[in-house]
């Protein structure tokens, strides 16, 4: 059993996890990446999309939370994520999301039909 | 000397306010306590922002063509003051100390010869100035509908404030607040947001050093940059939603108190003459029947 890693995600508005889990897969600006125990230290901004949180070694994601306006920080002792929004996202409602992207479509509205279509592709997967 | 019956509407209507400042004061310690809560929440978030800005700042160097919002804009002409108040009155000295500051500020700065520009979030603070200084007022942000701040609010002010400094309206922004210390002590603070004021960072350790970032240290400053300004009014607007609630509890506890005062004398007068009415006429049937 591998070592576990320090886990922590938080909103403004308060803590929303925080955990000692195996590894978190992160949607970094530049392409995802994984964290495990370990890993060198690092900063990163996060483009809106899911961070699946392993909880076990090798297991299935047993979390995921959609991610806005992100930001992750891995130091020697784990990984913090600080979220401007972050929705779990079994939560999300696919369908409101459907209708606000195409109403986000037909306004022309650049940035929210990107982060609608993560949201989107993150609900479905 | 007031009628009997004068004194007994008296008494009566200082009850009825002293219930209603009572239950104030209830309502508040109840709101206080959400507010604290509230405030304690967000502490993470702004503790890690902090953090990651202190060692950001100090791996970057601010020269010329470091992002506006932290190098200025190499002016400090127009000043934009940011007046954070709250949207109900009868909380004390609360909005008229954040009011008190600001207008120090501002005689302060236009003593030294700047243009100062006023924003108000909440609108309590703005009836002083605007009897003053009413040309200076560039917007007022309606709070009134919001029960407990949440982040996107404070965010909508920060991007208000970016959009305007990117659009050259001002060089340096101050936010006024009121500091949350006790539910006895609040202190109306000022706070220099652009360009930002970065913590000092006296110990670089060896193991920051190595840190890498993803893309370069520029590029996530530049987009931490317009967060952490968003992370400063959050907690701004938290700090004085909680020290309203505090004032407030303060001030009505006062009021309690002094209507309980009030009744006592009130009630004291009214007995006295009482029995000088009954002493008078008990008088006037004696020395009548002595007459016989």
């Amino acid at each position: 059993m591998a070592d576990l890693l320090d886990f922590e995600l938080v909103s403004p508005e308060r803590r929303l996890a925080k955990a000692k889990v195996a590894m978190v897969v992160v949607p970094g600006s530049e392409g995802d990446f994984g964290v495990l125990a370990g890993h060198a230290p690092m900063m990163s901004t996060i483009r809106p999309g899911a961070i699946a949180i392993h909880e076990t070694d090798g297991g299935p994601a047993t979390m995921r939370f959609f991610i806005e306006g992100g930001f992750a920080e891995v130091t020697a002792t784990g990984l913090t994520i600080l979220a401007e929004k972050a929705t779990p996202v079994a939560e999300i409602d696919v369908a409101a999301v459907a209708s606000e992207l195409a109403s986000a479509r037909a306004a022309g509205d650049e940035a929210a039909v990107a982060r609608l279509e993560a949201m989107q592709a993150a609900a479905t997967n | 000397m007031p009628s009997l019956k004068s004194l007994k509407t008296r008494i009566t209507s200082v009850k009825s306010t002293q219930k209603i400042t009572k239950a104030m004061k209830m309502v508040a310690a109840a709101k206080l306590r959400r507010a604290q809560e509230a405030a304690e929440a967000a502490r993470p978030y702004s503790g890690r922002m902090a953090a990651v800005m202190a060692s950001l700042a100090s791996k970057v160097t601010v020269g010329t063509e470091s992002p506006r919002l932290l190098a200025g804009t190499g002016n400090d002409k127009v000043h934009l003051l940011v007046i954070c108040s709250s949207e109900r009155g009868l909380a004390g000295g609360f909005n008229s100390n954040i009011a008190k500051l600001a207008r120090r500020t501002l005689e302060e700065l236009q003593g030294q010869g700047k243009t100062v520009k006023l924003l108000f979030v909440g609108k309590k603070a703005r009836a002083p100035f605007a009897r003053t200084h009413k040309e200076l007022i560039v917007g007022t942000v309606d709070m009134s509908h919001i029960k407990s701040v949440a982040f996107a609010d404070a965010k909508a002010v920060a991007d208000d404030v970016v959009a305007r400094f990117e659009a050259g309206e001002f060089d340096v922004a101050h936010l006024f607040f009121s500091t949350f210390r006790s539910a006895l002590n609040q202190e109306p603070t000022r706070l220099q947001i652009i360009p930002a004021a970065l913590p000092a960072t006296g110990d670089a350790t060896g193991a920051e050093a190595s840190v890498e970032y993803e893309p370069d240290e520029e590029a996530i400053l530049a987009d931490l940059l317009p967060k952490n300004l968003a992370v400063q009014v959050f907690r701004a607007l938290l700090e004085n939603a909680a020290s309203e609630q505090g004032s407030r509890m303060t001030a009505m506890d006062n009021a309690t108190r002094n209507a309980g005062d009030m009744i006592n004398r009130l009630t004291i007068t009214y007995n006295r003459t009482r029995q000088a009415a009954i002493t008078k006429e008990l008088i006037e049937i004696i020395s009548g029947a002595e007459a016989l």
